[in-house]
Formats: C-alpha cells, structure tokens, sequence
C-alpha cells in the first residue's frame, strides 16, 4: 500500500505536535488533548454528514466511551487506560450495531430527532441514576498503561500523545476510508439513493456500517476525554453537547480528514479566550463565528485550503 | 431464440386506480422492443414493476427463466436487468468521472472495500473508454450539473450498462432531449446494444424514434397492452391509432408502408 502525501502531511502534523508537547504551558497540553479527542467524535459526526445524515446524538457515544473509563476503574478496578477505552469501544459498537439497525432507515430531520432521542434516553438514565453521582458524575480513578503510571507531571503530556496516537491512526484509516469503495458509496448515497441500489449496491449496508466504523470512533473519543478530563457527567450525553460536535463539524468541513482536528483546536482556543475576556456573553462569539463561517466559507475552514490550491 | 423475459397476468393498483391490467408478455433475449402509450398508460408502471421499483399486485414475473417478483432493484441489477431512467439518477455533485468510477466499482465488487482505493489507474482506463465509446470524453472531469441534457441522458444509460447487464430498459431515453440530439444519442446507444448483443425495451413518444429502431413495439393504453407486433402491424392497428397515435399518423404510416 503506498503512502500518499496526505499521510504524509497528516503524520508530520502530528509528530510536530506531539514533539511541540514539551515547550507548551500545562493549560495548553490539556486544552489541545481535550479537543483532539472531542474531534474524533466529530469525525464520526462527518462521516454520517458525507453520507447525508446529520447526528445530533452523537454525545451518546461520546458519553458511553466515557462512562466505560469511568465505571471499569470505579467498579471493576481496572486502571490501564488501554483497556479501559477498550470496553468503551465494545459497549459503542455493540449499542451502535443494534441501533444501527433502525436508525439507518432513516433520513433527513427524522434521523437526526432519533439520534437526539437516544442520547437524551441515556441523559435521562444518568441524571436519575445516583450510584453514578447523578447530575455531577463522578471521577475517573487513576489509571496508567501497559503497567506503567505516570507521575502526577506527567500526566497531561501522557494523555495528549496517547490522544495523538489515536487521532493519527484513525486520521490515516478514514483518509483511506473516505477513498475507498464504501467511502465513495457513502457520497454516492447521499447524492442519489435510486441511483445506488440500481448499481447492486446496499444502500442500508453501507450506512449500517458506516454508522458502526462514525459511532466506534465517537466512542474512542469519549474515552480519551474522559482520560484527559478525569471525570464524566450525564452533561456527555446532553443535546448541547452532540450540537457542539455538529458545530465543529461545520466549522471545518466535510472536505478533508484533517478538517475536524484543525477545527475542533480552534474552537477549543476561541471558546477559551471567548470565556476568558467576554465571561457573560462567550456563547455569543461563538455563535457569531459559526454564523460568519456559515456566510463566507459555507464548506468550512478547509475550503480555505482548497481555495489557495485552486488559486496557485 | 431463448426467452429472457416474461410477465404473466401482472397488476398494480394505486387505491382505486389501475396503472397495470393484466399485462403479458414475452421477450426474446436480442429483441429491441419499444413501449408506446400516451402518458399514464401504464408504460413507466410496467418498467418499474419489472426492475424492482415497485411491487406487483399480482402476477408474476421470470427473467431468465427464474421468478423475480418481489425482488428489490439491487438483486435485479446483479441478476443482469439494468435500467435508466425518465429523468437521469446520477450523483450531480461529483464529476462524470467519478461517476462511472462508482458504478464501476460497485459492478466489480458490490461489497465494496474499506480501506482500498476505488480510483485504480485500470478502473479509470476503463471509465475512459467508456465515455469515448458514448461520446462524453469532453465531459470526463465535468460536474454532472454541467452538463446538457442529452449527455446526462447517456451517461445515465452508461452507468446501467457498467454492470454488464443482460436486459436493459430504457424509460424514455430521448426525453428532454432536442431534436438534433435524439438521433445521435439514440445512435450511440443502439451501437453499444449491438456490441453488447443486450435485449432491449425501451419507453418512447417519438414514433419515428421508435420505428427506426425496434423490431417490436408494446402498445399501452389504459394499463393494458392493447398492441403487440411488428411497427407497421402495431401502428395500423385501429385501436392503437385511436388511442395513441391518432389516426393522422396512422395513415401516413400506412401510406408510408
């Protein structure tokens, strides 16, 4: 399998950010791990949207990968971080291989209510359920890898490369996956449906499984959140919070698999200075950047990458 | 010759109206057959019954000797009965390129990989020749919505024929189109048939399309078959004079003959 230079650029960006780690403030390690593990759910949220479905419930995933972290260390006493996100991953793909089933017959506004549904069903649970803390959720205990525990400096430079880690593997499967025959179909679907079943194609197989491979990785990034966070609430579950995925989602664009990252850190850093500097009215930066994103990059920041190609 | 097709006694009813009665027919494999009718006969109700777009309400229908009936259009396009359509289904966002790289993908593994590239170098050369062989090579990295109607039209006929189908139905290919294109484009896929020895039924309105091209026409009205033979046989016949044709053209059929 060659490698091209997409994977090239993905793997250099991501060693410089990983070599980057150790001349960056504390704050800092922790805000980019943070939200290059919010941005693997929002490639799932992108990888349903290049298929014509847009989620609003993806925070399910996001909560389960989470919860997985923290309930395994609570309850079952397991401490590697690897295992932990592990069971995060099994949970989702059995959850999502079973809704899967029924949420792929649907399209349009009725997806995205169902998806939104099922995240609130799991938001109800947890806010009702007082062996898990309830509304405030409870902390991840601390956990090491392959036996080996960080020390307490350690800690946040530990999350943001195994963050990377992660990211780098999934950013190189999906710039596969985006090209290959199912990614294509995916796109295919989205533009004519008729048309794909006309071709011997299962329209409802690729969307099953591309829902799986979106909702899996979702769940990856959950975990790696709440390793990063150090403790989960039923607030992963929240509408706000899959809007939020949505958000970043059409921040960055469908265009390429390095789009999410890019915009997940520069929503993460204008929601940080947002609060900072404006405390009483940040939602409102942010909802006047996502409307100027709209009006003058409709596809998102990594049109503007695409523009200056075109213009070269 | 060998009998590709078949439908004995198929129905479709929408609540208290008829759109097929009663309608069979038997198709030779080689036979270019075409449909007539004015519009709401039944002819569109017949193509989508027979590939899978909508289930009968009764009847039954055999494609290659085997029952098909209740079979969804995926089955039917691997089973090799392809179709286009009346207005073209393609993927309007992506390139002309792109477009037959899906098909051609899909045709040669409906599986469909993960992770290997559906753009190879030897998918596209054969996407090559396929828009050189219909004509579309100026159009090859063109976004479909850039293109005119004829050529729409033809590449949505491509994309059906990728599979390397056994029987292709064809729902109005010169619809829309103008009159300086019908010909050619009916041309170059006649052309194509005849390499590919395909059976083909197509639905028309133009009469003169359909005279030059086909040895046998199916006359619909009122969602029966109320015509089936030869083109002169069927343009004679009185009932399909009065019902489709007028008795104008008839005559100037007959007068032709």
């Amino acid at each position: 399998m060659r490698v091209d230079k997409s994977e090239y650029l993905i793997m250099g960006a991501f060693l410089l950010l990983a070599g980057s780690a150790f001349f960056l403030p504390n704050w800092l390690v922790y805000l980019l791990a943070l939200a290059l593990a919010k941005a693997l759910v929002v490639q799932g949220v992108v990888m349903l949207m290049r298929a014509g479905l847009v989620s609003f419930g993806q925070g399910l995933y996001f909560c389960i990968g989470g919860y997985a972290v923290g309930m395994g260390g609570v309850f079952l006493g397991i401490s590697d971080a690897l295992l932990l996100i592990l069971m995060g991953l099994g949970c989702s793909v059995i959850l999502a291989m079973v809704l899967g089933l029924l949420l792929t017959r649907y399209r349009e506004i009725f997806f995205a209510m169902l998806t939104l549904a099922f995240s609130m069903i799991l938001y109800g649970l947890l806010v009702r359920s007082h062996g898990l803390g309830s509304t405030d959720g409870f902390n991840v205990i601390r956990w090491s890898i392959l036996g080996w525990t960080p020390a307490r400096g350690q800690v946040g430079i530990t999350i943001l490369w195994m963050t990377l880690a992660f990211g780098l593997v999934i950013a190189l499967f999906l710039n596969r996956y985006f090209r290959s025959g199912i990614g294509l179909a995916c796109e295919a679907i989205r533009e004519n449906e008729v048309r794909v079943e006309y071709m011997g194609v299962s329209r409802q197989r690729v969307l099953y499984i591309n829902y799986v491979i979106a909702c899996s990785i979702g769940a990856i990034g959950g975990s790696l959140s709440a390793l990063v966070a150090g403790h989960v609430d039923p607030e992963m579950a929240y509408w706000a919070m899959s809007g939020e995925f949505v958000f970043i989602a059409l921040l960055g664009g469908t265009g390429h698999v390095a789009a999410p990252f890019i915009a997940a850190v520069i929503f993460a850093l204008v929601r940080t200075y947002a609060v900072e500097h404006v405390p009483n009215a940040w939602q409102m930066i942010l909802g006047i950047t996502l409307l100027l994103i709209i009006l003058f990059l409709p596809k998102g920041i990594w049109s503007l990458f695409t523009r200056k190609r075109r213009t070269v | 010759m060998a009998e590709i097709l078949k439908t004995e006694g198929l129905c479709r009813y929408f609540g208290a109206v008829t759109a097929a009665e009663n309608i069979s027919v038997s198709i030779a494999a080689g036979e270019v057959v075409g449909v007539i009718g004015a519009n709401g006969a039944g002819k569109t109700t017949f193509i989508n019954m027979v590939t899978g777009y909508l289930p009968p309400s009764a009847g039954n229908i055999w494609f290659n000797g085997e029952t098909i009936r209740g079979l969804g259009p995926r089955k039917l396009t691997r089973q090799g009965l392809a179709r286009s359509f009346q207005i073209p289904q393609l993927f309007l966002e992506l390139t002309v390129m792109e477009n037959l790289l899906i098909a051609l993908n899909a045709a040669e593994n409906p599986a469909l990989s993960l992770i290997q590239p559906f753009r190879t170098s030897g998918r596209e050369s054969q996407a090559e020749r396929i828009l050189e062989q219909m004509g579309l090579g100026r159009y090859r990295d063109e976004n479909v919505t850039a293109m005119p109607q004829g050529a729409r039209k033809l590449l949505d006929i491509a994309m059906a024929m990728i599979g390397k189908p056994r029987m292709l139905l064809l729902d109005e290919p010169t619809s829309g189109v103008s009159v300086d294109e019908k010909y050619p484009l009916m041309d170059t896929v006649m052309d194509v048939v005849q390499q590919q020895n395909l059976t083909v039924l197509f639905v028309e309105h133009d009469m003169e399309i359909v005279r030059r091209y086909v040895s046998r026409i199916l006359a619909f009205a009122h969602g029966e078959i109320i015509g089936d033979g030869t083109p002169d046989e069927v343009m004679n016949d009185e009932r399909v004079q009065e019902q489709i044709t007028g008795r104008h053209q008839g005559a100037a059929a007959a007068g032709g003959a």
